[in-house]
């Protein structure tokens, strides 16, 4: 849109920012030396130190505002180009997996916290009514694993309902309590429970398309690739349908309701915003996404166990969302790469990482509180700049 | 049921009870005078009972055998100390984050909890597993019936009451109870009228972490077992409480937390299924009270300003 109105912004420096955090990653994925991944990392902090010094990050941030379908075009080429380059390495694709489908449960509650303000400290519990439903499902029935994905979803949403007339009576911190219990009560019930397995979870049968097999590893052209590049490519389609969801709500009316809703829920009541319709749409959509995000990463892991799905995970998607900034789907994409990724890379802190990391989300309380990329002006017309 | 196991549970109800409430009223004291959750509440709790158990095993090693003073000291060491730690959160992470939104604070203080919970887990001499608790107070028990009385369990829940009358008493009859319950009242007034708005942050939340140092004492005493994770436990549970109760009223949080306990009580002993759902049954009532009682059972009296 923003091209067509004449192209003010240069798509230029986004795709070399582009390439340049993507190279970076794949570096800082193939290299296995702890002292090289530190110095990596402190090389890449720097940079982005350097850059914001010299103001290169400002042309950066303009063509990301101004460009944003043509780059999110090449956000998509340079995950399938970390991909491509990872094609034989199991590990290494699960854990870009596991990025992919994080960002989209955190878009999820990104619907949630930052555009309707409606607070969700169970997010890993609907992640895992998302894993549960794949693990029933794939072993008792013959349902298409597509259509799993879609009902994993719905059981979210279903499930999410209950909660609907508490989260919709109560307010601030009685807000929080209700989601708070919830966790805990889901975790509880997992683990006491006989015939989802208790404590030691339960197996998940993989994926399935027209009979094409994701468990299997596979040739094109003479090239081995992992049996991880199938559930890649499933991930990627879910990520790209769900960025293009979010951003579609947030720039249209629906989005402008659920901000008014956010900022002042009595001006927004008088200003004749339904205010519940909002906050359950809200609610029920961001459970939606989280929960299909959950059936497929239950698939990719071939596993459930309550002990994936505690309220110290629902606390990392929130801290995910916090540190990318609230109401930037951008960083939620650059906060969970961080968040993921890190801990796994660098072994010698593996021990202290919840330490390490959640001295980090205090610090940027402390001293970014709006997140590392934080959530543009809203743009009411193509080209208008604020 | 016959009275001796009603007795029994009703004991072991009153004793789980006592300890939510001590939790639950620090959250409602820092939420009167400040307006926040500070969700750290519970892993200061597991550091205090770690640093009485620090205290004993120092104590222990200098050859000191006299239960009473190593009693003392424990409680002296552990309720000094997170009062120390209790303003100085305060200080540091809680009052800087005053015009940010409530779920900043929120969050900083849940990640300050995962700060101390891991610190405790990974650099406490074997943190990571269960630690046993001393056996300090007398053992003696008293039996009617099949119900078995034992004194350590009386003289714990007796001192209890104590401290809990001893906050209303201070709250409600010294000048400095005076001044909190002024600072919970209207922030503004207070100080107009010369209150000393930070101070008395500072007082409150190191009163607040005192009881929660007492209150895992008390829980190392009883179990006689503490692991890194008792806190997070302890916290949400003393949250949920403080909530059903209505944030902002002392009496709204113990009866909060005596009614968890029943409700966990109940699940475990009175309900058709297995003892095991008796925490899904309790927090299931939370949800439920919440949806009847939005604002907890004794509500803040709230208006709004538009």
């Amino acid at each position: 849109m923003a091209a067509a109105n004449g192209g003010a912004g240069s798509v230029l420096p986004g795709v070399t920012a582009i390439a340049l955090a993507t190279a970076f990653l794949i570096v800082l994925l193939r290299v296995e030396n702890q002292t090289a991944i530190i110095s990596l990392l402190a090389f890449g902090l720097a940079a982005v130190a350097v850059a914001n010094w010299f103001g290169w990050l400002a042309p950066v941030t303009r063509s990301f505002a101004e460009r944003e379908n043509a780059l999110d075009a090449f956000a998509v080429v340079a995950a399938l180009v970390v991909a491509a380059v990872f094609h034989e390495d199991h590990f290494v694709l699960l854990l870009v997996c596991t990025v992919l489908l994080y960002i989209v449960a955190t878009l999820g509650l990104n619907i949630q916290f930052g555009y309707a303000g409606v607070l969700n400290f169970a997010g890993a519990s609907f992640f895992g009514i998302g894993a549960y439903t794949a693990a029933v499902l794939n072993e008792h029935t013959a349902i298409p694993h597509l259509l799993v994905l879609l009902i994993g979803g719905v059981m979210a949403a279903l499930i999410g309902s209950l909660l609907l007339l508490p989260v919709l009576r109560t307010r601030g911190h009685y807000a929080a309590v209700v989601t708070i219990a919830f966790a805990l009560l889901f975790k509880t019930f997992l683990e006491v429970n006989d015939v989802l397995g208790g404590p030691q979870g339960l197996q998940v049968r993989s994926m399935k398309i027209l009979g094409w097999s994701f468990n299997d590893n596979f040739q094109i052209g003479g090239v081995k690739l992992s049996f991880y590049i199938s559930y890649f490519l499933v991930s990627l389609i879910i990520l790209v349908l769900a960025f293009v969801l979010v951003r579609r709500i947030e720039r249209s009316w629906v989005g402008l309701n659920l901000d008014a809703l956010r900022l002042d829920e009595t001006a927004a009541c008088c200003f004749g915003l339904d205010i519940v319709r909002w906050k359950v749409t809200a609610f029920l959509l961001g459970n939606f996404l989280i929960g299909i995000a959950g059936t497929l990463f239950g698939m990719v892991g071939g596993f459930v166990q309550p002990n994936n799905y505690t309220f110290a995970d629902s606390l990392i998607l929130v801290s995910i969302l916090l540190l990318g900034g609230i109401g930037n789907p951008w960083g939620v994409v650059v906060a969970t790469v961080i968040v993921v990724i890190v801990p796994e890379k660098l072994q010698a802190i593996q021990e202290y990482r919840f330490l390490l990391y959640a001295a980090l989300v205090m610090a940027v309380l402390l001293f970014r509180s709006e997140g590392l990329l934080p959530r543009p002006v809203r743009r009411y017309f193509p080209g208008w700049r604020p | 049921m016959d009275f001796g196991l009603f007795a029994q549970h009703t004991m072991n109800g009153l004793m789980l009870g006592m300890m939510y409430a001590l939790v639950a009223v620090g959250f409602t004291l820092f939420f009167g005078v400040l307006d926040v959750i500070k969700f750290s509440h519970g892993d200061v709790l597991t550091v205090g009972a770690f640093t009485a158990l620090a205290t004993f095993v120092g104590l222990k090693s200098m050859g000191v055998a006299s239960t009473t003073v190593e009693l003392l000291a424990m409680l002296i060491a552990a309720i000094g100390a997170m009062a120390v730690l209790g303003a100085v959160i305060a200080k540091a992470f809680v009052l800087p984050l005053r015009a940010a939104p409530a779920l900043n604070t929120l969050l900083i203080t849940l990640m300050l909890g995962t700060v101390l919970r891991e610190a405790v887990r990974l650099f406490y001499p074997d943190g990571a597993n269960p630690k046993p608790f001393p056996r300090l107070l007398p053992a003696e028990s008293v039996s009617i019936g099949n119900f078995n009385l034992r004194l350590d369990n009386t003289i714990m829940l007796a001192a209890g009451v104590l401290v809990i009358v001893g906050l209303q008493l201070m709250l409600n009859r010294t000048k400095l109870g005076l001044a909190i319950r002024a600072v919970a009242q209207d922030e503004e007034t207070a100080k107009t009228m010369g209150v000393n708005f930070s101070a008395i942050v500072l007082i409150t939340f190191a009163i607040g972490s005192a009881l929660a140092a007492f209150a895992g004492l008390m829980n190392g005493l009883y179990y006689n077992e503490i692991n890194f994770g008792i806190g997070l436990y302890l916290g949400v549970v003393g949250f949920s409480a403080a909530i059903i109760g209505g944030l902002g009223s002392i009496y709204g949080a113990i009866l909060g937390g005596f009614m968890f306990a029943a409700l966990q009580t109940i699940g475990a002993v009175a309900l058709p299924f297995a003892s095991a759902y008796k925490d899904v049954f309790a927090f299931a009532v939370v949800i439920v009270l919440m949806a009847w009682r939005p604002t907890g059972l004794i509500p803040e009296k709230l208006s709004e300003r538009v």
